[in-house]
């Protein structure tokens, strides 16, 4: 057990190291600097700043001096935060998107993990179609569309909910959770239903009925499980997707998170800001995945037997 | 008055294709403390026709066309399904064919014991476990005190229908239905199995229905015999008569298909194509632990044109032998000569060219067939690949090979699900044939096969093995099958030869214990002989 989780994140090393390597020189490739947008400095005044964050260096000086800072967990300080730490904004802006994340997670889960077993109970009748078709809508709408449409109708026709901000009102959390969510409540939903329905015609379910157990137990006691495995193997790769995918919401509900950090780092070209949320999402990207690994082998009493064995 | 009482049974299903009559009109009863058994092929209505009872055929598809079901003087047919899942699991349980994919994978074996009982009845779960407990050891679980926390996979085959066993029966139920209880299961353990359902039922004296495809299992068992065919019940009687003196020619067909001559061995020179010397294969498994010795030490010789039967149960080694010489599996020392040339160091370009001369036929036809490939292509693939056949001749090769195995030309386009179990293994056969092997390694081919299209299987492996001159390993647990078709038997035991001779040799006089077991456990011989 200790075994794999210690060669998986050995495994992440290299990865995380080609994703540094690819942003850092993508984002130099790019037109601009962090500084030209700022009113017209003097040659001097230009140069200390250069010079200040090293950007004076040779490329290739700078890409070791940034590896070798990262190794020490420092992200460097942002160009366009004087005096402020990426690690000091990364700290600032992740818990609310976590939050965020989090409720998105809950309501995917939810809704998406009751319509794929909802579905799978009676396969190839209206009460499959019905929430599979909303399913399909789901991941097909993108989360820009959805969000002003919730907003438009539940927001501003309605006036039942706040439509933006972030803990100032009470229930302004409601709609980003579901804007968030509903794209991966789809995708759950999909995988709910087809490892329930997997499961459904196992041998063992019939076993379970010519015990007597009621249709509720059946489902509940004995496919539950079995049935929700890869939705928890894709939980990982979700997560991650979601922490990844939230600018967008927090743009469009002005949620203070790492999402909109980032977006304004990209056309600030704030280079040290830019490469250290992608530094961070992928490492947390490959924890998630991780996590989720070791979760669905748990589940699973033949996989955690061979866990526990190395 | 009978315990269960089936009158003009009859059970359809209603397909965008039509309605296909499952069960047409069939009557049996069943008395307390008697075994029945319903015997049929597979698509016979036997399983349906019991599961119909319990409202455990999926409905739709399924429909219940007429009949009567008297169970304790109620008609099951018309019981709602609350009423009938009170009876199910508590007066009627069911034990089925596969106990690797009937007990839940996710679940501990105790708690699937458990949940007839805790949820039929008031108990406490301190007095479900001791019960589960108590029939664990009743079925012959060793040490359940300690076992009954683990999970399904951690058993064997046989010892998962075990528990299957004491799942059905700790309610203490009227009516047992076992739907093949032991076709999954080898020969040993089937005895083993069959000898504790009959002691289970006349201690309780409780009634069973004992479904199955072979008559020959239900021999020492059953006091009555219900033979079906095509939804229809075409016999029944008592066992004497239906053994002594079947009338209907299906059960008559049924009870000559279970292999009871020794082929003659053959007289010709002794010329050996393949020489086993010292053979070992071993399976690592892992630094810490001791590897598992599955082929250990093996020497035997297969004659050119001769028939070598293997026997043993699952763990011998049985399979790893014929593996092993097929080089499909690495063998850690000893020595495999065809043909005068050493398999074990061949590699590249020169195995290749061996392999052609050696082909494989495994048991499952349809794991074994891709299911993406017509017959057509799963024939013409090694033709063409071998270059045995170039693009113009291919049509022909292949069609020479549907003849030679007993497939219509028509069947070529299909597909390998649109084939019974039997027709597949008859493509399996074909693609084996078509490299024109000098050899071939035979693992189980009719162990997934009812016992009427075994016998056909059988007649065309000889009939071909005469035809093109083969020689063959016949690896097989079933040591009727092997004598009917083997010039020579060897018994396999942990991964080492026991004993070896023809088969009247070993029938007739066993040398050792084990193949005095493997006889004895051969299902009916007290009337079949």
């Amino acid at each position: 057990m200790w075994r794999f989780i210690g060669v998986r994140l050995l495994q992440a090393i290299p990865v995380i190291l080609v994703v540094i390597t690819v942003t850092f020189f993508l984002v130099r490739i790019a037109p601009g600097g962090p500084f030209d947008s700022e009113k017209a400095v003097t040659r001097e005044v230009k140069a200390a700043l250069e010079a200040q964050y090293k950007l004076n260096l040779p490329l290739f000086q700078q890409y070791t001096s940034y590896l070798n800072d990262v190794a020490h967990g420092n992200l460097g300080p942002s160009f366009k935060y004087p005096g402020r730490s990426v690690n000091e904004l990364i700290a600032a802006g992740f818990p609310v998107t976590a939050e965020l994340g989090l409720y998105a997670m809950l309501v995917a889960l939810g809704i998406g993990g009751l319509a794929g077993i909802i579905a799978a109970l009676k396969p190839n009748t209206a009460q499959d179609y019905i929430p599979m078709s909303a399913a399909m809508i789901g991941i097909c709408m993108p989360s820009f569309l959805l969000g002003p449409l919730l907003v438009l109708v539940f927001g501003i026709h309605l006036d039942w909910l706040p439509v933006s901000g972030w803990g100032d009102i009470p229930g302004d959390k409601i709609l980003p959770a579901i804007t968030l969510g509903a794209a991966y409540a789809a995708y759950i939903a999909r995988l709910g239903r087809a490892g329930m329905l997997e499961v459904l015609s196992q041998d063992y379910i019939r076993t379970a009925r010519a015990k007597g157990l009621p249709e509720w137990q059946v489902v509940v006691k004995h496919s539950l499980r079995g049935g929700m495995i890869p939705v928890v193997a894709f939980l990982g790769p979700a997560f991650a997707g979601l922490l990844a995918g939230s600018f967008v919401v927090e743009t469009i509900f002005q949620i203070p998170g790492l999402g909109r950090f980032f977006v304004q780092a990209a056309f600030n070209r704030d280079y040290t800001m830019i490469l250290g949320t992608t530094v961070f999402v992928s490492v947390l990207i490959v924890l998630f995945n991780l996590l989720s690994d070791i979760l669905a082998a748990w589940m699973n009493p033949r996989l955690r037997a061979q866990f526990s064995q190395h | 008055m009978a315990l269960l009482d089936v009158q003009n049974l009859a059970v359809s299903f209603v397909t965008r294709n039509g309605t296909n009559m499952a069960v047409d009109g069939i009557s049996f009863s069943v008395e307390l403390g008697k075994i029945t058994a319903i015997i049929g092929e597979s698509g016979s209505g036997k399983s349906v026709a019991c599961y119909s009872l319990l409202g455990l055929v999926p409905m739709p598809p399924g429909r219940i066309d007429g009949g009567r079901a008297l169970f304790e003087g109620r008609d099951l047919l018309q019981l709602e399904e609350s009423e009938l899942r009170k009876i199910r699991g508590r007066d009627i349980a069911m034990i089925f064919q596969d106990p690797m994919t009937c007990l839940n994978p996710y679940m501990t074996i105790g708690k699937q014991l458990m949940e007839p009982l805790l949820y039929h009845h008031r108990v406490t779960t301190e007095q479900a476990r001791a019960r589960a407990l108590e029939l664990l050891d009743e079925v012959g679980i060793r040490d359940p005190e300690s076992t009954i926390d683990n999970y399904p996979h951690q058993f064997s085959g046989g010892m998962r229908q075990r528990v299957m066993i004491a799942m059905a029966l700790i309610n203490e139920p009227k009516l047992l239905i076992a739907d093949e209880p032991t076709t999954a299961l080898d020969v040993t353990i089937q005895a083993q199995i069959l000898k504790l359902v009959a002691g289970l039922q006349l201690k309780r004296d409780i009634g069973v229905i004992f479904i199955s495809h072979d008559l020959a299992v239900v021999a020492d068992i059953a006091d009555t015999i219900v033979v079906m065919k095509q939804g229809a019940i075409v016999e029944s009687g008592n066992r004497e008569r239906i053994f002594r003196n079947a009338q209907h020619p299906y059960t008559q067909k049924l009870l000559a298909a279970i292999p009871t001559d020794s082929k003659q061995p053959r007289p010709d020179a002794v010329q050996p194509l393949i020489q086993v010397r010292n053979l070992c294969t071993w399976f690592d498994q892992g630094r810490h632990r001791e590897p598992v010795k599955a082929v250990n030490d093996v020497s035997f010789d297969i004659n050119r044109g001769e028939v070598l039967g293997l026997v043993g149960e699952s763990g011998s080694g049985k399979s790893t032998i014929g593996r092993s010489i097929l080089r499909l599996v690495p063998v850690t020392s000893g020595e495999v000569s065809f043909d005068g040339t050493d398999l074990t160091t061949l590699e590249g370009r020169e195995l290749k060219a061996m392999r052609r001369r050696m082909q494989m036929i495994f048991q499952d036809p349809f794991a074994s067939l891709n299911p993406r490939m017509t017959v057509y292509d799963a024939l013409a693939e090694p033709l063409l690949l071998h270059r045995i056949e170039n693009r113009k001749t291919v049509a022909r090769g292949v069609l020479k090979l549907m003849d030679d195995v007993g497939l219509a030309r028509a069947f070529v386009r299909k597909y390998p699900h649109e084939f019974s179990g039997g027709q597949r293994q008859r493509i399996a056969i074909g693609r084996a044939l078509a490299t024109r092997p000098e050899f071939i390694v035979a693992d189980e081919p009719v162990s997934a096969l009812d016992v009427t299209i075994q016998a056909q299987i059988l007649d065309l492996m000889q009939q071909l093995g005469r035809e093109y001159g083969l020689t063959m390993l016949f690896v097989s647990h079933d040591l009727a099958v092997v004598r009917h078709l083997a010039d020579r038997i060897l018994v396999l035991y942990k991964g080492e030869v026991v004993e070896q001779g023809s088969g009247d040799d070993l029938f007739q006089r066993p040398q050792q214990a084990y193949t005095r077991q493997l006889l004895q456990s051969i299902p009916g011989r007290s009337l079949l002989a």
